[in-house]
This record gives structure tokens, C-alpha cells and sequence, in this order.
């Protein structure tokens, strides 16, 4: 190992002062130390990545692989370590098979299809909002709406019965907790899977039109694909999908409240504004915030240093997007700059799979919530909000506004 | 400027889609990526590069 070993600070790091900002010792690295050693809750000490350039070139080096399997690989939490033999998804797996299941769902969430459900989408969010306005305040937007509105497309989409929401909030909460035992994060896996199985085989019996009867009726009636394969490939879809849009709609609404210019420029702007200001929210926020994982599968150089086979990689999104570089004035949230090229998705073939309709979502959200309720605000100050420093997505815990 | 595509690298990421949708589009079964110009015109040579650059895959290629 390197000698700079005595100098790894643990990993990850909760943010500072600013919650939108990333953890100020990262913005240090960024500027001084841009590739360096950090101490991740294992005692291993994997390499930190946090300038732009770098991060995208690792996540499409032919010589990283993202199999959680291999050694080396930087687990995010015992959690996750003791579940990734249990059942893996594509998430983790390195091409050709990746891409084999990958494919199968890429359709799915295609521009076109998503765009197609845009009306459905609004006519959710326009619900919720009448609900909200109708009920008590101050009201927590987080169980009121940001949660809700992805949980409710995602069911819709893959096919599993809202009703059972309380279920796997509970479940989902469990599995991007890094402060829970590898036991519990076991346990709450296996409960999900046992969930998501009963499902598939209730689809075979009687498919619908939705992603998991399709892949039942086109995988596991063909023997493409067991009924536990499509389970682990759906808990990743379940999951992704609400806890990442859900966290963006609150900690996007907070940020936008702290910088009432921003807010105006969105609540007024057309569709176009609207969809850029949701790519600058993406940089800005950047709520992935514990790096993308890899291990290298051959020795290489990454900005100017020696990577070993076999060592871990951590690329800080978080850092990168916050790249001077790439984005000048980085720290300023500007809803009309160019933030597309943006790291907040990923990168690389692994780059998010859901992103066409976290897009959608977050537009319709944005743009409906603050037309409707233009005099939107916090219900406490911004400092006794709970920020989500402990979880694998940052956003808030709770988001109490009143209007 | 001419566009190349690579439909074994596509990922269905979606993003040359929505920067130029006049050039880039996806097949209906698997999102995978559809080449609707190869010799674009100039005003859209800024919104091509554009995709290339942001291809998560590193499946669009320029030349010329």
C-alpha cells in the first residue's frame, strides 16, 4: 500500500456549514490534493477522485470494473457488503453482462416513453399539491409531496401496488442506511426480495401493462431470467427510483428558498429554463455524495497517479461537479448556466438508467409547486433542518414549509 | 462534420436525444440509439458536439 496511508481521513465526510455544499475538506482535495487516499468504514484505504476530468476518465476506463465481487472493491457499508453476493443486480456487474440486462430495461425509459407519461406525472403532482393546500401547516413537504410523487410513478411504471408504500419506504430506508448492521441490512434485502418475488409470480399468473409483468412474461416464462433475478433487478429499480428524486424535490425546493432570485427565475421561466435550472439543481446538489465505486483491474495512471491493480476507487461527483474547469463560479447556484455535462447521473456505461424520467419529474415538480404556491417557504430555519449526512442519497430527513 | 454511432456501446442514456433531438433519436424497442443525420448542418454542429461530449457511453463520434 502507499505511503501516504497515516494521512486518510474517513470517508465519507458529512458536509459543513453550507448543506448544498460538498464537505469543505473535499473542496480542499479538489484544489490541492485531487487524487488522494481516503479511510472508508472498513479501515481500507481506497483513492479518492475529485476533479472532473479524472472522475469521467475512470468511470470509462476500461481497466475500473464495478463488480462488487472482485477484491479491493470499496464496499459503500457492511450493509452492502454483506448483500452484494446475496443477490446482485446490474449495477454491479461489468459488461458484457451488464449491458445483457441493462438492455432490458433501457426501453422502458427511453425520452419518448418517459415524455409519454408526462400528463400522468403533472396530474400526480397537481393532486398532491391540492391535498397539501387543503391540509394543515406548516406541513412536511418531504411525506407531503417530494416523496410521494416519485414513489407513485415508479409503482405505476414497474407495477407494484401503491398501497403497499409504508412497506418499502420502510424496507428502502433500511438499505441506503449506512449506519445499520450488516444483519439488518440483510434482513430488510431479504424481506424485499421475498416482497418483489410474490409480485413477479402474481404478474405470470396475471401480467398487466408494466415493467415487471413484461419481465416476467419475456424472462422468467422463457427461462431468460428466475424469479429471483428479476426481484434483485427490481429492488434496485424500486429503490433508485424514489429515494434520488424524492431527496432532489426537497433539497432542490430548500435550495431554491435560500436563493429567492433562483426561485423566481424558475417559477417564471418557460419549459426550457425550467429543464436547464433542473440540470444546475442536479451539479449543484449533486445528492449521490458518497462517490461511485470502483476497483482496477490492471495498473494505470489517473491525474498523474500510479494506481495499483486490485486498489479501490472512489469517484467524488459531489467534488467534481463543483470543478472550476468545467463550471466557472462553481459554488453559485445560476439556474441559466450550462450544467448539462454535469456528473450528477454518473458516468460511463453505468451512467443512471432512470435519468430521462428523474428529468420529467423533477421539471413537472419544480414548476408546478412554486407556480402554485408562490409564497412557499421554511417553517424553520434553514440550520434546524436534518440533512441526510448518514445516508447513501443526501437530501433532508424532513422539510417543513408553510405557505 | 460527419456523425458516427456506435449502437453496441449505447447505453439508452438519453442525453443526445434531448440535446439534439433533430439528429439523434432511439429505437422504440430498447432506447437504443438511432442516427437520424450523419452529415448535420451547421447550426446544429455546436448541439452535436454537445452530445458527443456528454455520452455517457463515448458512443458518438465526430469526424471532420
Amino acid at each position: 500500500m502507499s505511503e501516504s496511508l497515516s494521512d486518510a481521513l474517513d470517508y465519507p465526510m458529512a458536509r459543513g456549514r453550507c448543506p448544498f455544499d460538498p464537505p469543505p475538506e473535499l473542496t480542499r482535495r479538489l484544489h490541492d490534493e485531487p487524487v488522494s487516499r481516503v479511510r472508508i468504514w472498513d479501515g481500507s484505504e481506497p483513492w479518492l477522485l475529485t476533479r472532473y476530468d479524472d472522475v469521467r476518465e475512470v468511470l470509462t476506463s476500461p481497466q475500473v470494473s464495478a463488480d462488487t465481487e472482485n477484491a479491493g472493491y470499496p464496499a459503500q457499508s457492511a450493509g452492502l457488503k454483506a448483500r452484494r453476493n446475496r443477490a446482485k443486480a446490474f449495477i454491479s456487474m461489468d459488461d458484457p453482462a451488464h449491458a445483457a440486462q441493462r438492455r432490458l430495461l433501457t426501453g422502458d425509459f427511453m425520452v419518448k416513453k418517459v415524455e409519454r407519461l408526462r400528463p400522468r406525472i403533472q396530474q400526480i403532482v397537481d393532486e398532491l399539491i391540492d391535498d397539501l393546500l387543503a391540509g394543515p401547516k406548516p406541513a412536511d413537504l418531504v411525506q407531503a409531496f417530494a416523496l410521494p410523487v416519485p414513489s407513485l410513478v415508479i409503482c405505476e411504471l414497474l407495477g407494484v401496488p401503491y398501497a403497499d408504500r409504508a412497506f418499502f419506504h420502510r424496507v428502502s430506508k433500511i438499505l441506503v442506511a449506512q449506519d445499520v448492521t450488516a444483519e439488518q441490512s440483510l434482513a430488510a434485502m431479504e424481506e424485499m426480495l421475498a416482497y418483489l418475488g410474490d409480485l413477479v409470480e402474481k404478474k405470470l399468473a396475471d401480467p398487466g401493462d408494466d415493467v415487471f409483468s413484461r419481465l416476467a412474461v419475456e424472462q422468467v416464462a422463457t427461462g431468460g431470467m428466475t424469479v429471483g433475478e428479476v426481484a434483485a433487478m427490481g429492488q434496485l429499480l424500486l429503490v433508485a427510483g424514489h429515494e434520488t428524486t424524492a431527496n432532489m424535490i426537497a433539497l432542490g425546493t430548500a435550495a431554491l428558498l435560500q436563493n429567492p432570485d433562483q426561485l423566481a427565475a424558475v417559477r417564471e421561466g418557460d419549459d426550457k429554463l425550467v429543464a436547464n435550472a433542473v440540470e444546475e439543481l442536479l451539479r449543484y446538489l449533486t445528492i449521490v455524495h458518497t462517490g461511485r465505486r470502483r476497483v482496477a483491474l490492471e495498473d494505470f495512471e489517473v491525474g498523474g497517479t500510479r494506481i495499483r491493480k486490485g486498489e479501490g476507487l472512489i469517484a467524488a461527483g459531489d467534488a467534481a461537479n463543483r470543478d472550476a474547469t468545467q463550471f466557472p463560479e462553481p459554488d453559485k447556484l445560476d439556474v441559466t448556466r450550462k450544467a448539462r455535462h454535469h456528473v450528477a447521473f454518473g458516468y460511463g456505461v453505468h451512467q443512471c438508467l432512470g435519468q430521462p424520467l428523474a428529468r420529467v419529474e423533477l421539471q413537472v415538480a419544480y414548476r408546478t409547486l412554486y407556480r402554485r404556491i408562490p409564497t412557499l417557504a421554511l417553517a424553520i430555519p434553514l440550520g434546524d433542518v436534518k440533512f441526510k449526512h448518514d445516508m447513501l442519497v443526501y437530501g433532508a430527513h424532513e422539510l417543513p414549509v408553510t405557505w | 462534420m460527419k456523425v458516427v454511432v456506435d449502437q453496441s456501446r449505447c447505453v439508452g442514456a438519453g442525453q443526445c436525444v434531448l440535446v439534439a433531438p433533430e439528429v439523434f433519436d432511439q429505437r422504440e424497442e430498447d432506447g437504443i440509439v438511432l442516427l437520424l443525420e450523419e452529415n448535420p448542418p451547421e447550426e446544429l454542429h455546436d448541439r452535436v458536439r454537445e452530445a458527443a461530449q456528454i455520452c455517457p457511453a463515448l458512443a458518438i463520434e465526430l469526424a471532420g
